[in-house]
């Protein structure tokens, strides 16, 4: 068994980039995110880690940076969220399009205004469609294993892609736990520097990020849409191999009493412990409810859904994020689009929660499947999202 | 329609593997109707034409006459604006 280390969201990030050996890093500190910065500059300040720590003046100068450096070979690392992720968005897709394999950890905060420095997910639901794996933490542990499991995953020459490791801001970024953590030389050996195409090299001279005209612009996106696939693969062999290494196996969706289940909530992030709790009571009582962690966001664990779901009569889409004006909230629209492109179509209901922090109880839990149970039994479910915790 | 093949066989991430290949990327082809015609008697060898041309179109030769090199000209026309002498015409294609 590891070491075990008492540490917040954010200092088990930055433990776990410390471990990774990074190149390069370029941060600009953005509440809740603030503390991976400055353990790391603290790290590099006093070598114990040896890298190029770069202030830079703007998140989208940090991204840029570690494209920069990621282009030279480097390892590379930066953290955000909210504003600074926002700031960030045309580089985004820059950074996945050149198959730059960046890790970048979110600490997520709503995005403005009003100015809010609390969780929900609308930051990171605004990068769905950027080409980055998105994988979520429900915990300080999870934080921690992600990055050490997300360098790999990136730099797997199959794969290629940047990873970004969201982990719940304040809830997991300032909660302090007790971690499990590697050995230094477990996390290297787990990490082994791998040669990769697109690497600038004055010897071997390549262009790289050149125009891309209607002849070629759809075999790129082509190309990146089959990577995806690829990691989806990759994500849950190294989620094996980590287990084998730490006794913590992961896959792409965490699955809580859903084979007999009526009624299934889906959910990510900090939420899944808090509604599982709930729903453990509610079985205890006879009630047919279980939960459905999705860990990965993107590439969306499409084939894990629909087998774990598909005894379910009315699936939960627990949305921390709004897509206002949409035909449903994030999430929602992920299920509703696992399941109609397949045989078997559960009735989805959506339900809007944690906006800006609001807090999820325990008690908002057990109404939000009490609603569930009543619609699955009728058969049907609310034209409108369940805005959970909201004074109507 | 394109000389790269199937995206299973094209380098990923955007990059281009051999050095100094635009040469390849034709931009004639984007003339749309007209093309600068040069008058030799007029042209007193100012190289204007040659320095504002955004496309190496416009051939430099060693007694610094110019000539116009159509697999590259996209027909913008800046050659004919810029000449002093009124040397260059933008004539119809076909
Ligand atoms: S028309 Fe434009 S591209 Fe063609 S030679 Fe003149 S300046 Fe160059
Ligand atoms: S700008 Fe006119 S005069 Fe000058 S070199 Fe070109 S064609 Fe001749």
């Amino acid at each position: 068994m590891g070491k075990r280390l008492g540490l917040t969201g954010n200092e088990a990030v930055a433990y776990a980039v410390k471990q990774a050996d990074v190149d390069v890093i370029a941060a600009y500190p953005i509440t809740p995110q603030t503390v991976i910065v400055e353990r790391l500059s603290e790290y590099v300040a006093n070598g114990e880690l040896d890298a190029a720590f770069v202030p830079v003046e703007s998140e989208h100068s940090a991204l840029s940076t570690v494209v920069g450096a990621a282009a030279t070979g480097a390892r590379v690392f930066t953290a955000t969220c909210s504003q600074g992720l926002a700031l960030m968005w045309e580089i985004l897709y820059i950074a996945s399009a050149l198959r730059l394999p960046i890790v970048m950890s979110i600490a997520a905060r709503a995005l403005s205004a009003p100015i809010n420095i609390h969780c929900d997910y609308s930051d990171v639901m605004g990068t769905r469609d950027a080409g980055w794996i998105t994988l979520f933490a429900e915990n300080v542990q999870e934080a921690y294993d992600n990055i050490v499991q997300a360098f790999r995953i990136a730099e797997d020459p199959e794969v290629l892609l940047p990873v970004m490791c969201v982990h719940d801001g304040f809830i997991l970024s300032h909660c302090l736990e007790v971690v499990e953590v590697l050995e230094d030389e477990q996390v290297r050996n787990f990490l082994p520097r791998r040669d990769r195409p697109n690497v600038l090299d004055p010897s071997k001279p390549i262009t790289l990020g050149p125009v891309g005209l209607p002849d070629s612009y759809m075999e790129f996106k082509r190309q990146q849409d089959e990577a995806m696939k690829v990691a989806y693969r990759k994500v849950k062999e190294v989620g094996k191999l980590f287990g084998e290494l730490s006794g913590r196996y992961y896959d792409v969706v965490h699955a809580f009493g859903v084979e007999d289940a009526d009624v299934v909530a889906v959910c990510m992030g900090s939420a899944a412990g808090t509604t599982r709790y709930v729903a453990r009571k509610l079985r205890e009582k006879g009630l047919k409810v279980g939960v459905l962690k999705i860990r990965m966001f993107r590439p969306f664990p499409k084939n894990e859904v629909r087998e774990l779901l598909k005894g379910a009569k009315l699936v939960i889409a627990m949305d921390r994020a709004t897509s206002l004006g949409g035909a449903g909230h994030p999430l929602q629209m992920e299920l509703a689009t696992t399941f109609y492109t397949w045989r078997q179509k559960p009735l989805i209901m959506s339900v809007v929660y944690g906006l800006g922090g609001r807090d999820l109880t325990p008690m908002d839990i057990e109404r939000m499947f009490n609603i569930a149970l009543e619609y699955a039994k009728k058969g049907e479910v609310p034209e409108e999202a369940l805005w959970l915790g909201l004074r109507e | 329609m394109s000389c790269l093949g199937s995206w299973k066989e094209m380098p990923i991430a955007t990059l281009i593997p051999e050095p100094g290949n635009s040469v390849k990327y034709k931009t004639g082809s984007w003339r749309a109707g007209f093309k600068p015609v040069i008058d030799h008697s007029k042209c007193v060898k100012c190289l204007m034409c040659w320095i504002y041309c955004p496309e190496p179109a416009i051939v430099r030769k060693e007694d610094d006459s110019v000539e116009i090199n159509y697999d590259y000209c996209k027909g913008c026309g800046i050659c004919a604006k810029v000449c002093p002498r009124g040397a260059i015409q933008m004539v119809p294609e076909r």
